[in-house]
């Protein structure tokens, strides 16, 4: 319990900010038409491909002969750029049908 | 240069969000896409860039990884076919877990050699750690949830019935989170028991997702994309990284709000489908009676259509599987010509995830107007001559309506039986999705024409052609 009371104290900042962008996203997503549920979806998804940042941020910050960390900061990092790149390309797609041709 | 860094992080944010705002209207929905990928590109870039206390940087390995999946990405985005998005979606929501669970394992391991060297302060640490811990947990799930939801949608992994897993799961669950209070509570010097909740961790994402099936199967991918966003943001804490916490917790919690839109799409809670069974239970059968089908002609449908002013067509993952949307639009133009009023009636739930249809059918050109949500299309459904069932089955199941066993009973449908007459392409008499038997076939306003949609609907337009 005391540990939790000093995270919040130490981080007052953040959990303001995990508030606000929790409400935030209800408001952004509230009101989509159904036609766009899929492509939003997959959108999201390539968003939450953000963890990738983490994964740069180890590797980084691991020494040079740390290989178990290079190793599995490694993995982080391409099945990290899947989901971003795969999942922004795949949402593009869907979109372009929507295009007037 | 850590100024330029935290002003690049502000406008990656900023990007993100107004993407995402885009994405959520049909006109802006590209650049919205646009946007948030810019918005991604920047903030990894100034990750690159970002000044660091200590380690040695490692930018080759970081280059070579980033090549390695932007090309692997790039070149599944581009080779899947459109009636395999849904799972393509749930495949990548899966690796964006497991890029979670690998650094939060990492992070754990870097804190237990720190606190085995004895210069960890536990009381400023232990959040943190609680944090990673909870990380590595939503990131299990997610990955291997999804990629159970991944082999389901793609027809791999198959719809088992395990008894008790209600009970299971919530032993897991208990399991998990005495497994992560005690550790945070009495750190050791083993690294046993962060491993042990990893494995319980990902073991809890098989059997979470294991028992949904059925319909259920779009909820359960945005509510694991919402789990992956969640992970994100929680490893954004850990790294004390703003872009990670914003545009994971913003993933988070509109994945959430989508999960619940779709929930009442099917007037379900989201409980009741987590905790599943709706594939798996036995479905339940219309008892015995005289049940007779009738039997159309290609030629038959299409003289009804060509005299018809309103025609309504239902669209369902049986047009997915046909390809036979651009065949749909060809009708569509041909009975256009004739005078006939042709619209689109989607059901928030056909196909394999929310929007399947519209996809699909945009893809063929049909003009966005002619694609009727429920509401519009039940209203107009009174008005309409006949209605082309195209591959949909549960979505326009009657039952829902009036049979309190069934196991849909309640779930809003399209009332196609409101139209004068009602054709249903279908490949065989096999039960949908769901297994649930449909009334619907036996119903004196419908007539079945077997076959494969798309070879249907090219016969239908030959039909229509030869009445000139």
């Amino acid at each position: 319990m005391e540990a939790i009371l000093s995270f919040i104290e130490q981080n007052p900042i953040t959990l303001y900010m995990l508030l606000m962008a929790t409400y935030l996203g209800f408001e952004l997503i509230s009101k989509v038409p159904t036609v766009l549920h899929t492509p939003l979806m997959s959108g999201a998804n390539a968003i939450s491909g953000i963890v990738t940042i983490g994964a740069i941020l180890l590797v980084r910050q691991s020494a040079p002969d740390d290989y178990l960390s290079l190793g599995l900061g490694f993995v982080g990092i391409v099945l990290g750029m899947i989901n971003v790149v795969g999942g922004h390309a795949v949402t593009n797609r869907m979109l372009d049908m929507f295009r007037k041709k | 240069m850590e100024a330029i860094v935290n002003l690049s992080y502000l406008i990656a944010v900023t990007l993100l969000i107004v993407g995402l705002r885009r994405l959520s209207s049909p006109a802006t929905a590209r650049s919205g896409n646009l946007l948030a990928a810019v918005g991604m590109g920047l903030a990894i870039v100034a990750t690159i860039l970002s000044p660091i206390e200590s380690g040695g940087n490692n930018y080759t390995v970081i280059t070579v990884a980033m090549v390695t999946g932007t090309i692997i990405g790039l070149i599944m985005a581009s080779k899947v076919q459109m009636t395999a998005m849904p799972e393509l979606v749930s495949l990548f929501n899966g690796l964006g877990g497991a890029c979670a669970v690998s650094i939060s394992l990492i992070e754990l391991y870097n804190y237990q050699k720190l606190m085995a060297s004895g210069s960890a302060d536990i009381g400023v640490s232990m959040g943190t750690h609680l944090t990673t811990l909870l990380a590595m947990f939503v990131g299990a799930v997610a990955f291997t949830g999804s990629l159970i939801a991944y082999g389901k949608l793609a027809g791999k992994i198959r719809d088992v019935y395990i008894p008790f897993t209600g009970v299971l799961n919530i032993a897991l669950l208990v399991l998990i989170i005495g497994l992560t209070v005690y550790r945070v509570f009495s750190p050791d010097a083993t690294f046993t028991l962060p491993l042990m909740i990893l494995i319980v961790s990902l073991i809890y994402g098989i059997t979470f997702v294991q028992p949904i099936g059925g319909a259920d199967m779009p909820v359960v991918i945005s509510l694991l994309n919402a789990f992956t966003g969640v992970a994100a943001a929680l490893a954004g804490i850990v790294y004390g990284n703003q872009p990670m916490i914003i545009g994971g917790i913003l993933v988070g919690s509109s994945g959430t709000i989508l999960t619940i839109l779709m929930c009442k799409a099917m007037n379900r809670s989201l409980l009741n489908v987590v905790i599943g069974g709706f594939g798996s239970v036995a479905a339940a059968k219309a008892d015995g009676g005289d049940k007779t089908i009738v039997e159309a002609t290609a030629n038959d449908v299409a003289i009804l259509m060509r005299y018809a002013s309103q025609v309504m067509i239902v669209p369902g993952y049986g047009m997915a599987v046909a390809q036979a949307q651009k065949a749909c639009k060809e009708l569509d133009n041909i009975l256009s010509e004739h005078g006939v009023s042709v619209n689109y009636a989607i059901h928030p739930v056909a196909g394999r995830m929310p929007g399947h249809m519209n996809v699909l059918l945009a893809e063929a050109d049909v003009p966005y107007p002619k694609l009727l949500d429920l509401e519009e299309a039940n209203d107009l459904l009174k008005e309409t001559d006949i209605t082309l069932v195209v591959g949909a089955n549960d979505v326009v199941n009657p039952a829902a309506l009036d049979d309190p066993s069934s196991p849909i009973y309640g779930m809003p449908i399209l009332e196609i039986l409101q139209s004068k007459a009602v054709v249903v392409l279908k490949r065989s008499m096999n039960t949908g999705y769901s297994g649930i038997e449909n009334p619907l076939f036996f119903h004196e306003k419908t007539k079945m024409l077997f076959g494969d949609a798309k070879k249907s609907i090219q016969s239908l337009i030959e039909e229509v052609k030869s009445l000139g």
